[in-house]
């Protein structure tokens, strides 16, 4: 795999201007960096497109999938938008709560998952629709989710 | 069920049409080679009479649009087509459906509609969490590009990174452009200095689509689809308390109660209708009384709602339309970009006080308070957003306003703990708990 800088340096092409390419490249180094941007990540990105880390800050904390702190290795979201909530969206993100041992919004102390809630994901028609490391399960029903957790510890 | 007539998903047989030599053994990209045939001004023109109308939200011509943007001579820049594919609107998800279905058919309007504006350069601004959706894209384009079919024009695939504002064109233009997600004033329009200061055109997916399907069976046969005003199919969005919740392609001007019932099977566990949010939780509600509906722009704005982004949210007897505000409001909260007080401040002040109102603890002046907080954030605003709050909520109030005065009078919620919505929880409500910290750089 090329370097991150080389990769940026494509991304950075098709765009007629090169901070365009910010939010990809910020994707990129945050999935090399284990789903989250430490500072050396925000460096690498600013000095690839000629920015300041402080302007990749700004972004990175505008936007709900750039995380600027640590993040579990599995990251757990469950949609609580409207129609996942009228499907048993909160009965869903409870019973994760119980079975990873983790109150919605925290990462668990070996690194191991963090669990939260996410607003509308689009699948309102397959409710409730749960995000693992960004992929969406659909029609997820409490009773389901220990053997997504036991699936997901194995 | 009668069969309707699918011109979004026509061929895919309730599928999806993956592969490029299936796609065009079908007849696909015969529009795009009827329309390179074209002057692009004709291509307008076609679009223009077929009466296609953005299906984005705000409903707008198509053709009418690509009007607006200058003609290369007029004003020599490069000329930009931007598609909105950050699908984000609470109740909506047939974009989605659309891009992985007939990616192909998605594809051939972005050329289609490349070739009317006269521009080289397309960027496709798809959602960040729409991983599938990105891939199958990707590869699509890919096939079109070694098949040969691009001539000529650049199609940038750009992911987004989780931000509902970014729906709203200019605020998705500044994030196509590298920066935070805010709206800009408006003049100048995107069609005069879009992307990079550039003429550019911003259309959403389901209207790309379906302009490939205005050119393949001519504007005449597009039109005599769907009633006056409101031409065509529309890809509903249906979701919440309705046993077959899906996307459905069905003509403009079908009643709600087809729908819901004809299509949808009705509430499940013979529970009462009680509430329909007809178009995106941006939109007016809409009650058991207004089951008659139809389901085009004109019939929902005389009953004082919108068609939005078609996305049809059935809500039965067990909601609190309280717990419904509050979640809805913070959402919005949640959207916010902070660029308009009135927006950033009502949208928490608006959850803050239905939060007052769910717990027992407010009294008569907390309602007059909070309609006037709404009055104070329609309008004032450089986009829509906090407006989708305080239309929502006052519409809450104004349909079920027995509901809200009885939280007052009794002290506590009617419902008393059996709300549908019962301990909802809200990303907004997890960022006190985790406090921000942005990391030393």
């Amino acid at each position: 795999m090329a370097s991150v800088s080389t990769r940026i340096e494509k991304l950075r092409k098709q765009y007629p201007e090169s901070t365009s390419a910010v939010l990809p490249a910020l994707r990129l180094a945050q999935e090399e960096h284990g789903g989250w941007l430490p500072p050396e990540a925000l460096r690498e990105v600013a000095e690839a497109l000629d920015l300041t880390p402080a302007y990749c800050v700004s972004i990175a904390s505008f936007y709900d999938q750039l995380r600027l702190e640590p993040v579990g290795r599995t990251l757990v979201e469950v949609c609580t938008n409207v129609s996942c909530a009228l499907s048993g969206a909160q009965q869903v993100l409870e019973a994760f709560e119980r079975e990873l041992g983790l109150e919605a919004g925290t990462t668990a102390d070996d690194g191991s998952f963090t669990l939260g809630t996410v607003e509308c994901l689009g699948g309102c028609g397959w409710a409730t629709v749960v995000a693992i490391d960004n992929r969406h399960r659909l029609r997820v029903q409490a009773d389901q989710v220990p053997a997504i957790v036991q699936e997901l510890r194995a | 069920m009668p069969e309707h007539p699918q011109i979004v998903f026509a061929g895919t047989g309730g599928g999806a049409v993956t592969r490029i030599e299936d796609y065009e053994s079908a007849g696909g990209f015969a529009p795009l080679r009827k329309a390179r045939s074209m002057a692009p001004d004709d291509v307008i023109a076609e679009l223009e009479a077929s009466g296609l109308r953005g299906r984005g939200g705000a409903f707008f011509p198509t053709g009418r649009k690509w009007a607006f943007v200058p003609k290369p001579d007029q004003l020599p820049k490069p000329h930009y087509l931007v598609v909105n594919a950050d699908e984000s609107e609470p109740g909506t998800f047939k974009d989605r459906e659309i891009m992985l279905r007939v990616p192909f058919r998605f594809l051939e309007g972005c050329l289609i509609a490349a070739h009317a504006i006269q521009s080289k350069h397309v960027f496709v601004y798809i959602r960040g969490e729409y991983e599938q959706e990105f891939e199958v894209l990707r590869d699509s384009l890919e096939a079109m590009r070694k098949a040969d079919l691009l001539g000529g024009v650049t199609v940038v695939l750009h992911r987004g990174a989780g931000a509902y504002i970014c729906g709203e064109e200019t605020a998705l233009l500044e994030s196509l452009e590298g920066k935070r997600g805010q709206p800009r004033t408006k003049p100048p329009f995107p069609a005069i200095a879009g992307l990079y200061a550039a003429p550019t055109a911003v259309n959403n997916v389901e209207s790309i689509t379906t302009a490939t399907s205005v050119l393949e069976l001519g504007a005449g046969e597009y039109a005599k689809l769907g009633v006056e005003g409101s031409t065509g199919t529309r890809v509903f969005s249906l979701s919440g308390d309705v046993v077959n919740p899906g996307n459905y392609e069905l003509p403009h001007g079908i009643t709600l109660r087809e729908l819901v019932y004809d299509v949808g099977g009705g509430v499940p566990g013979g529970r009462e209708l009680k509430a329909i949010i007809p178009g995106g939780s941006s939109t007016s509600v809409l009650t058991a009384a207004d089951i008659d509906t139809k389901l085009d722009f004109t019939s929902l704005v005389e009953v004082g709602s919108s068609i939005g982004s078609a996305g049809v949210i059935v809500i039965d007897d067990r909601c609190c339309m309280v717990q419904l505000g509050i979640r809805v409001s913070q959402f919005y909260e949640h959207e916010s970009c902070g660029k308009c007080t009135p927006c950033r401040v009502g949208t928490r002040w608006l959850t803050q006080i239905l939060e007052k109102i769910e717990d027992g603890r407010a009294s008569q002046p907390d309602l007059d308070l909070m309609l006037s907080v709404c009055d104070r954030i329609l309008g004032k605003c450089l986009c829509p957003l906090g407006d989708s709050d305080a239309i929502a909520v006052l519409s809450y109030v104004d349909k079920f306003r027995d509901e809200y005065q009885a939280h007052i009078d009794l002290g506590r919620c009617p419902l008393d703990g059996d709300s549908s919505l019962e301990g909802i929880l809200a990303p907004s409500a997890m960022h006190g708990r985790q406090a921000h910290e942005v990391a030393h750089v």
